[in-house]
């Protein structure tokens, strides 16, 4: 930094403008929350106020209150939180352990098997969508949340946590469970005790990629859900937006509350959501 | 005697290996049988069948397809959707790119900016539609209280014929640029060293430099995000939902759209299962022409 004064004049026209590009593009990034936040406590009268107000001149903190007399919000918030936890909970386990043995267990049809589950993985799930939607309703399952936890912990999401669990085992050496084999340790306990213990990193992409995916998932959701309070936060929000026409100060304020606590979750572990969330755009 | 003994050692390990194996991957496999496996097969024969969803459903060949051939709307939403792909996709590449070799430098703050383009990818697409929505909205917007500003009376974006899709684009491309570019910065960063220096010593300026040096290392990485970027846009769905539900009159009405339309508002399950199948035909041919270029980026993958 402290060549900062020796700098060329041509190199520091460089950096003003990087810093400038970088700066309005972070800022159409920010903008739409902090009009969201605003919004959120005006009074319905203010939203039309031109000029636009960042800062409300009163805050009205009943915006908030009333979401809850218009929509179940906290049925909303509640369907999602332990929905996604039992997909992760459920997509953890049988992808590392299915994952566990195809990175070590010498098996008949290993190779061909993973093949045909990677190809799976191509299929659009508007195309199963249909059928499925079929069979959860000979099942009695359409509105109940079963087809919401169980499709996926099993479908394409949970195939590709095998594959993302799989590549991280083969990375692990051999030696270690060789030495457990030897001491007479059955592959279950091989896979708990010290394989589990090693790939927490892997487990902590794999529960990123897979929260952020279900907490979001929205398709699913809207075709096999009726009943309001049993509606996650996405499919909630979206019909609220079609009642509230103008009242955009209930709908902010149901928006700051859908997105707040995850962006407060994220800025504190950042690092590894961004890794979690990279491997997304790896498999859409 | 040796061999003899490995061949005892092996014998039961192998066995146990096989039924350790299977029972490990058995919960997935029968979840993918009934979950991925069946109803791709059910879906097959659905497009080929007249299937409501009461009532009896009976085959009719190829009458699905051949309507689909006739059905205005279809070539409509079509359209839609190849002019959402190819007006998001060079945006977002590009975009990301930009800010990819932006961020790469070390320069104090950097952190900051990659955080806050990269806050919309962790923010629900819905959510981000919805805030959008607003943001577009013809009298509260925030779009056209700004212009307003200037004395510009704003239109009505998303109920325009010519405005809704690309305020959809728009939308878009802030949703997931910062997700490309994540993936853009990681490439980058394997580029060696080395070869930087080289071209330093050879005098090649910065614009030579990245036309020759990063940009042929890192072309594996874009072209594998282009495809998995135009796959996605081919799949838009949400924000449409939320946005604009396809109006105003069909111009934003795209191909998962019509699919969900058709098998879940209409239900006409064997013509939806026929779209859902043209959809997947054009999935596979993109993730095939992928696999095939991909080949011949395996020294230059391996290199990296």
């Amino acid at each position: 930094m402290k060549a900062t004064r020796n700098v060329p004049i041509r190199k520091r026209l460089g950096i003003v403008g990087t810093y400038t590009t970088l700066s309005v593009i972070s800022l159409i990034m920010i903008i739409p929350f902090l009009w969201m936040i605003s919004t959120s406590f005006k009074e319905p009268q203010k939203i039309f106020t031109f000029p636009p107000q960042l800062i409300p001149t009163s805050f009205r903190f009943q915006n908030y209150a009333e979401v809850f007399d218009l929509i179940p919000f906290e049925w909303f918030y509640f369907n999602s939180v332990y929905i996604a936890f039992l997909v992760v909970v459920g997509t953890v386990f049988f992808a590392s352990l299915a994952g566990y043995a195809f990175a070590r267990i010498p098996f008949a049809g290993r190779n061909i098997v993973f093949l045909i589950l990677l190809s799976a993985m191509m299929i659009p799930h508007e195309v199963t969508a249909i059928p499925m939607f079929l069979f959860m309703r000979e099942l009695g399952w359409i509105d109940t949340h079963l087809p919401l936890i169980l499709l996926p912990i099993f479908g394409a999401s949970g195939v590709f946590g095998i594959f993302v669990m799989r590549q991280f085992f083969i990375t692990i050496p051999k030696e270690l469970e060789e030495a457990a084999m030897i001491d007479g340790c059955n592959r279950f306990r091989i896979y708990a005790q010290i394989m589990i213990p090693i790939a927490k990193p892997g487990l902590a992409t794999l529960t990123i990629f897979t929260f952020v995916t279900n907490w979001n998932e929205f398709f699913d959701p809207l075709i096999f859900i009726n009943t309001r309070s049993l509606m996650t936060l996405p499919l909630g929000l979206s019909l609220f937006t079609d009642e509230v026409g103008t009242a955009w100060h209930h709908l902010m304020s149901a928006t700051v509350m859908a997105t707040v606590p995850l962006l407060i979750i994220f800025f504190f572990a950042q690092k590894q959501f961004i890794e979690g969330v990279a491997m997304t755009g790896l498999k859409e | 005697m040796k061999d003899t003994k490995k061949q005892r050692k092996r014998g039961p390990l192998t066995r146990e290996a096989q039924i350790t194996g299977w029972l490990f991957i058995s919960p997935m496999v029968l979840g993918f049988t009934l979950l991925l496996l069946f109803p791709m097969g059910l879906a097959l024969y659905m497009s080929f069948s007249d299937w409501p969803l009461l009532g009896n459903h009976h085959f009719i060949g190829l009458e699905n397809y051949q309507n689909i051939m006739s059905d205005s709307l279809f070539w409509k939403v079509l359209k839609n959707t190849l002019y959402f792909t190819v007006g998001l996709v060079p945006l977002n590449i590009i975009l990301a790119l930009l800010l990819a070799l932006l961020l790469s430098k070390s320069m104090r703050g950097i952190g900051l900016f990659r955080t806050a383009i990269f806050v919309p990818v962790m923010t629900s697409l819905i959510v981000w539609s919805i805030v959008w929505k607003y943001m577009f909205a013809t009298d509260a917007g925030l779009i056209n209280q700004l212009l307003l500003l200037f004395d510009i009376t704003g239109p009505a974006w998303l109920y325009d014929t010519d405005l809704a899709m690309p305020a959809v684009i728009v939308t878009s491309v802030l949703k997931n640029v910062g997700l490309n570019m994540v993936l853009f910065i990681a490439a980058l960063q394997q580029v060696p060293r080395s070869l930087y220096e080289a071209a330093t010593l050879d005098g090649a300026g910065k614009t030579k430099t990245f036309f020759n040096v990063t940009l042929p290392m890192i072309t594996p990485t874009v072209f594998l995000t282009v495809v998995m970027t135009v796959i996605g846009s081919l799949k838009v769905f949400g924000q449409i939902f939320v946005m604009t539900q396809g109006g105003p009159s069909n111009s934003t009405k795209v191909l998962v759209y019509y699919i969900w339309e058709k098998a879940f508002k209409l239900f006409q399950l064997g013509y939806a299962s026929s779209l859902a199948f043209v959809l997947f035909i054009i999935v596979l041919v993109l993730t095939l022409v992928q696999w095939q270029l991909r080949k011949r980026w395996v020294f230059n993958e391996s290199d990296s």
